[in-house]
């Protein structure tokens, strides 16, 4: 078995095994996790793609690189921006526990940290 | 710059501007704040005045020259560098985009006055960077012309319209947010996933070099497949629309109205882009007929369900996912065989509705968002005496109306009039009765609302003035839908021009 279609198969089963886990989880948490999963099996793609030299017949093509930096940069962004929904979530989730469904006060509301 | 003649075109760094303007006008929010002039929203309509500037001399050149506008990135050409390419469709997108972002930051002022410090401040300085961020991942989805630049302004797109969605901090909205993000992420992903393979495939990102270099083979079909399925999910074509009824509803009235007649459409754009530019081979029965069949199912299921809503903004979410529908038609409907999809009826009707839904939707969450400003609540049962309460924000709302039915005079009504024609010419008559059904429903859930409006106020109801501006600044978009039914019942020149195969006057 060669080097590149190790790759591409460990890349199909990270992808395969993250959007499993965002279809069949509720949980956000995990769904954020299995994510990443997706991100990562995708960024090994785009490194399999590399190590063949994609059209271009080298041994080794950069370009892949330089998007899969720029890739993983996004997902960071990404995962940040939900943890501090899903953060913000459970402590209105806290603050709410005891008390029936929070009505129409959005005045009241806290300072939201969502950016 | 020297070097570049062949990368770009005079007057192409005009599309740089277009999308930094805004990203500047964004960073300099908090940069100001730190030398403690805190005006976000006078920063927001400077950006906004010199961005719309941009924008028309865009439009301008590319009326003015019958071609496309067309930067190099740094003086180098694709395959080494990044394009950036309006054509005749990009500029019309753009020009849609300041005229709904220009009106909506108008009614949006005094809603978010509050300086940085005082109480709502924060949410203040939240909404003006990011309707600004959310401007210029807008125009670079419009100019992008390497798929992994579409895919970062796709996802700065996300980034920028997740937050607005919750902009109130409440639970249900920061739900809803959550929700859409992760609808959004594996749309994006999959996108992601999808370049990557016609990356591996060709050695290159460029649509118009993918254009020519792109055979069908089944790693190609399956690359664009991915790619359209990911995007389908940011678009919210049914079923995969299940995250936008509680985000758009749940948001404040001007970011409701970004999200729904911008934020959906920039996916929309994207596949347009693949579908015609980029997916090889002559035509594509199959998919075009599913895609138009979901887009079907959409206008009937959401339709109906907009009709059972109890609350007014909800019943306007629904009615996008019904009103995206009608975009999904149109990959059905440009398949002519021997001319080009751009010459066709199908392809100005799917692209005028493109344009009037989100003009007429905008107004139409203005008004509402003034509707429940006025009552203090947005349940349509008790919606009577908001016509007495806020007479121009109902006219707006109506006026809108007209354009959603598909009613003349509306931009609307040429739409699906085009739409209907060439479903009848091609032989489709599914997609007709669908349309018209659609029109019937629209009718029957704008009227629901208009009826109860007008309806005599009941005893001792108490309103709270709105702002004639913020009024007068929905009605200002409803009647842009209505002029858009003055365009001539013809393919649109303006629409193919930078496309090949179609002779220009």
């Amino acid at each position: 078995m060669s080097g590149p279609l190790l790759y591409g198969l460990a890349a199909a089963a990270l992808i395969g095994l993250g959007l499993h886990g965002v279809l069949a989880h509720a949980a956000p948490l995990r769904r954020v996790l299995a994510f990443n999963l997706v991100g990562a099996g995708v960024f090994l793609l785009f490194g399999v793609g590399a190590r063949r030299g994609a059209a271009a017949g080298l041994p080794g093509d950069p370009v892949p690189q330089a998007l899969v930096i720029t890739g993983i940069v996004v997902a960071f962004a990404a995962t940040a921006l939900a943890m501090a929904l899903i953060r913000r979530l459970a402590i209105l989730r806290a603050a709410a526990a005891g008390t029936p469904e929070e009505g129409a006060a959005p005045a009241a509301a806290p300072p939201r940290e969502t950016r | 710059m020297v070097g570049d003649a062949l990368a770009s075109s005079p007057g192409g760094y005009l599309l740089v501007l277009a999308v930094l303007v805004p990203v500047i006008g964004m960073l300099a929010m908090p940069v100001m704040g730190l030398l403690r002039v805190r005006h976000a929203a006078s920063l927001a309509f400077a950006t906004i005045a010199v961005g719309v500037a941009v924008v028309g001399a865009v439009g301008w050149r590319v009326v003015g020259s019958g071609e496309a506008l067309v930067y190099g990135i740094g003086g180098w050409s694709p395959p080494l560098g990044l394009a950036l390419r309006a054509d005749g469709l990009s500029a019309v997108m753009m020009a849609m985009a300041a005229l709904v972002i220009a009106l909506v930051a108008l009614y949006a002022r005094p809603q978010f006055a509050a300086a940085e410090t005082a109480p709502g401040g924060r949410r203040a300085f939240g909404f003006w960077a990011l309707l600004m961020g959310l401007w210029s991942a807008l125009n670079l989805a419009f100019v992008g012309e390497d798929l992994f630049n579409l895919f970062v302004a796709l996802e700065l797109l996300t980034f920028a319209a997740v937050p607005l969605v919750c902009l109130d901090g409440t639970a249900a909205t920061l739900e809803a947010a959550l929700r859409y993000l992760v609808f959004a992420l594996v749309g994006s992903v999959l996108y992601l996933l999808g370049v990557a393979v016609l990356y591996a495939r060709y050695g290159t990102l460029d649509i118009g070099l993918l254009h020519e270099l792109a055979y069908p083979d089944f790693a190609t079909h399956a690359a664009i497949a991915l790619m359209i399925g990911g995007l389908m999910a940011k678009a919210a074509l049914f079923p995969l629309h299940l995250w936008l009824p509680p985000a758009h509803a749940g948001a404040p009235a001007p970011a409701s109205a970004v999200l729904s007649a911008l934020v959906v459409k920039a996916p929309f754009f994207i596949i347009v882009r693949l579908w015609f530019d980029v997916l090889p081979g002559a035509s594509h029965e199959a998919a075009a007929r599913a895609l138009a069949m979901l887009g079907a199912a959409a206008i009937l299921v959401c339709s109906v369900v907009a009709l059972r809503q109890a609350r007014l903004k909800l019943m306007i979410a629904y009615s996008t996912v019904a009103q995206v529908g009608y975009l999904f038609l149109m990959f059905q409907l440009t398949i002519e065989p021997g001319v080009p999809a751009w010459a066709t009826i199908g392809w100005t009707g799917g692209m005028l509705q493109l344009v009037s839904h989100a003009l007429a939707k905008a107004a139409m969450f203005l008004a509402a968002g003034l509707i429940a400003e006025a009552l203090g609540h947005d349940r349509i049962d008790e919606l009577a005496g908001a016509g007495r309460a806020v007479p121009v924000s109902l006219f707006a709302f109506g006026l809108a109306g007209l354009s959603l039915m598909g009613l003349p005079p509306s931009g609307g009504f040429i739409a699906k009039l085009l739409l209907l024609s060439a479903a009848t010419l091609s032989g489709a008559w599914w997609i007709a009765v669908v349309i018209s059904v659609g029109g019937l429903l629209a009718a029957a859930y704008v009227t629901r609302v208009l009826k109860r409006a007008m309806a005599p106020p009941p005893e001792g109801i108490v309103t709270s003035p709105v702002a004639r501006s913020r009024e007068l600044a929905a009605l200002a978009l409803a009647l842009c839908a209505v002029a858009l039914g003055l365009v001539p019942l013809q393919p649109f020149d303006l629409l193919a021009i930078g496309r090949a195969g179609v002779a220009l006057p």
